[in-house]
């Protein structure tokens, strides 16, 4: 947006200020819709399902930079699965991913409101974006590693985490897996192939990289996948990543997950001129795709495309997953007071959730009253889980051992550490036998 | 009279490494003989960072390596610090052993977020999930004319790190031992190589004819070629004294032999090797013994390691405290380029320091 300020009323030039050229004036990127005004998506080109081609996976990249300007979709608007990128996958894979979505939606909502209820001290929803780490959790093998961001719990969810252990890492309770140690949501879950997430953005993306770099060095068949979001693109980690995975030709595919926003935000911070984050692979010298992240099917499709890529040693590819966060960024964001309240609604690319229970239908493969039944059954899945949490105890109420504390903070515990511990136990010694709390 | 003389029989017990025997060797040259020696032994060990590969880094510690362990082993890396430390972060959290190269330790604050956020809180953060055996090496100090920008001791920034390791050697033998100490070790580790000790040792005196280590007559400058720790944590008593302890490490080792032999006062040197972990019962035995504390580094003062060094001996030592306890530091400024040898924390100003400590009354 440009300075409106009429000539006249601006301040005097600064002293060596040339009269005869024209005064210089900063530019200040802005959405097209704040919540005072009516929804924008213009600039969205949803383009048409299965227009864009699929190159071959071995396909030199210079034969591949119109990819990143076009909108990758399997799913047309009759709810069929069209074009090249269909990965054409049985029904039952496809109700599988739709349960994983649901379950993350129906996760979601129960422990937004468990914070509500003082439960937990932080929450963030997926709300919008399921589609995306469900199905590359169903689409990549066992043993490939996965670098989320904080909005990736349908990876969890459909491989079958168990829903009691989530509970107990939002809850911090004594039987947190991570020991206490974490916030809420910021999982870890080695067993399931999902990297510790911590709450600096972009810093894992270069692990990934790395731990690519080292399957490629021990001659190991694994890949990693590694997420940001569309506002981390412009930290530096970001570029460091693509600088080594082009240069070392790493096994991994790299995501940017752009829902439109980060925190309050736009897009247009990070990509000027709605340039496709996809793009920012070909400076690179690897292949971009943009890919509609509200399509499980396209999303499925791509990942199928870059994971070959990575596993013949073709190196790897970004991707940018067009979406859009539906809910606001976490348990303390209010998005209203930035966006049009419904602007949700209008996103040009659908519900995730409603476009794969749509195509299942279409297929005859699903109907309202099993998807009506499925959603029961996972809220009440949700809600034992929660019990049992609760029963073991909510923030506070419960917590792991005292001396977790001290645990971990290098391989062997040095003595500060253990002078610590020891103080503190006094300490608690002396509050009990004071009686006080 | 000098405690953990340096032994062949560490290299000798060593079973699985044919190597034995000792060479004298600078300390550019002990630290490629560690890598030399790791890269040996363990297929999970590699390096890189700016110009390590073919030509061998600007200092020369990996010189050869690539050529005897092949590409893989021993290669470039673009000019992106916070990449090479988070990718080596990476490469930590599959299974390897990285030992990338910082070309200067002035340069390693674009990876700081990645030591800080990252390597040191992975295994905390993980719940013991996930963790990074990485050992960043980067030279590091002044005394070579480098100006603000290849001269600077950071040790205290990665020291306030809980998480880190911090390691500073101060001859060859404790280079390559607590190199491969460093690379053994399941935490991160950043190992500062005080460069003005590459080549031989510095006694704080520019003006003198420079000694090589294989003419400095320094029991340390043999080092054996096979396979042997230095214990991370264990700090080494250099000099044995009665009137005063000074703790020192790095660069200022030596230095502080200077400054002991100049004032003429009978003071204990300890070398802490690595500040953390931190010799703490070496240091608390030794001041209870000497009943004064003199702190020697070449980092600017102010926040510097040398206040927590001297917090634990004021907590620990309090009754048996004669002098107050003294910090010789750099001056609190940039490293500045014309005025080196006025901020670099000489003999004559320990000596000074050692006087007035055994003055005081």
């Amino acid at each position: 947006m440009t300075d409106t300020t009429a000539p006249e009323d601006r301040p005097a030039p600064p002293p060596g200020a040339k009269p005869n050229l024209p005064r210089l004036e900063l530019h200040i990127p802005e959405p097209p819709s704040r919540p005072d005004t009516e929804v924008d998506f213009r600039h969205v080109n949803r383009g048409k399902a299965g227009a864009v081609r699929r190159p071959d996976i071995a396909e030199h990249e210079s034969n591949m930079r119109d990819l990143p300007y076009e909108l990758i979709r399997v799913l047309d608007d009759d709810h069929k699965a069209v074009g090249p990128w269909d990965p054409k996958l049985s029904p039952d894979t496809l109700i599988k991913g739709l349960r994983a979505m649901m379950l993350t939606r129906a996760f979601d909502d129960r422990l937004f409101r468990a914070h509500r209820q003082g439960k937990t001290s932080f929450y963030m929803k997926s709300t919008g974006e399921e589609a995306i780490a469900a199905a590359q959790s169903l689409a990549l093998d066992k043993g490939d590693m996965f670098f989320p961001t904080y909005r990736a719990s349908a990876w969890l969810h459909a491989r079958n985490y168990p829903l009691t252990t989530m509970c107990n890492q939002i809850f911090s309770n004594a039987e947190d897996p991570l020991a206490g140690k974490q916030l809420p949501i910021l999982f870890s879950a080695r067993d399931y192939d999902f990297y510790s997430i911590s709450g600096n953005l972009g810093v894992r993306f270069v692990h990934a990289v790395g731990w690519a770099m080292a399957s490629a060095y021990k001659n190991d068949t694994k890949i990693s996948l590694a997420y940001v979001g569309d506002g981390t693109t412009a930290e530096g980690d970001f570029h460091e990543a693509m600088t080594f995975a082009a240069a070392f030709r790493a096994p991994a595919i790299l995501c940017v997950t752009n829902n439109q926003y980060a925190i309050s935000s736009f897009a247009g911070f990070a990509a000027p001129e709605r340039l496709p984050f996809a793009a920012k692979a070909l400076a690179y010298g690897f292949p971009g795709l943009k890919v509609d992240g509200n399509d499980f099917l396209a999303v499925w499709g791509a990942t199928q495309w870059a994971a070959e890529r990575a596993r013949t040693n073709n190196g790897p590819t970004l991707i940018e997953f067009y979406t859009y966060r539906a809910e606001g960024h976490s348990t303390s964001d209010d998005p209203s007071r930035y966006r049009p309240k419904d602007e949700a609604n209008h996103w040009p690319l659908g519900d995730p959730v409603e476009r794969l229970k749509d195509h299942l239908i279409a297929l005859g493969a699903w109907d309202e009253d099993k998807h009506a039944a499925l959603a029961e059954e996972l809220k009440e899945k949700v809600r034992v889980a929660v019990k049992e949490a609760e029963a073991i105890g909510t923030l506070g109420q419960s917590k792991p051992p005292i001396d977790e504390m001290f645990v971990d903070v290098f391989e062997d515990m040095d003595w500060r550490l253990k002078e610590q511990r020891a103080e503190l136990h006094q300490l608690r010694a002396a509050r009990e036998r004071g009686g006080s709390n | 009279m000098v405690e953990n003389q340096p032994s062949v029989n560490d290299a000798a017990l060593d079973e699985g490494f044919a190597e034995t025997g000792t060479k004298k060797m600078n300390m550019i040259q002990a630290l490629n003989s560690a890598l030399d020696v790791m890269l040996g032994r363990d297929d999970d060990v590699l390096i890189f960072g700016e110009d390590v590969g073919y030509f061998g880094g600007v200092f020369r510690v990996t010189e050869g390596l690539q050529k005897k362990y092949g590409l893989k082993r021993c290669f470039d890396a673009p000019l992106t610090e916070g990449g090479i430390i988070g990718s080596a972060i990476g490469m930590g959290a599959y299974g390897l052993r990285p030992v990338p190269e910082i070309q200067f330790a002035d340069y390693i604050l674009p990876a700081y977020d990645q030591l800080v956020s990252e390597a040191a809180r992975l295994r905390y953060r993980s719940g013991g999930e996930f963790w990074a055996p990485i050992t960043v090496r980067t030279p590091y100090g002044g005394g070579i004319f480098g100006g603000q920008t290849h001269s600077q001791s950071p040790e205290a920034i990665f020291a306030h790190v809980t998480g880190l390791k911090t390691v500073i050697p101060s001859n060859p033998y404790d280079a390559k031992g607590l190199l491969i100490a460093s690379i053994e070790s399941n935490d991160p580790v950043v190992f500062l190589e005080p460069k003005r000790l590459y080549n031989g040792p510095f006694f704080g005196r520019p003006d003198e004819e420079l000694k090589t280590w294989a003419n400095s007559g320094d029991p340390y400058a043999e080092v054996p070629l096979g396979h042997y720790e230095v214990p991370l944590g264990k700090a080494a008593i250099l000099r044995e004294g009665r009137e005063a302890t000074v703790l020192t490490y790095g660069t200022m080792v030596h230095v502080a032999k200077a400054g002991i032999d100049d004032s003429g006062v009978d003071a204990e040197l300890i070398d802490l090797r690595s500040i953390v972990p931190l010799d703490i019962d070496t240091i608390v035995r030794s001041v209870k013994k000497t009943g004064r504390c003199l702190i020697l580094h070449e980092a600017s003062r102010f926040g510097g390691f040398g206040g927590e060094l001297s917090a634990l001996v004021q907590e620990r030592c309090f009754d048996h405290l004669r002098s107050p306890i003294q910090r010789i530091c750099g001056y609190d400024m940039p490293y500045p380029h014309a005025f080196e040898w006025d901020y670099f924390p000489g003999p004559i100003r320990l000596a000074e320091a050692l006087k007035s400590a055994v003055e005081y009354r």
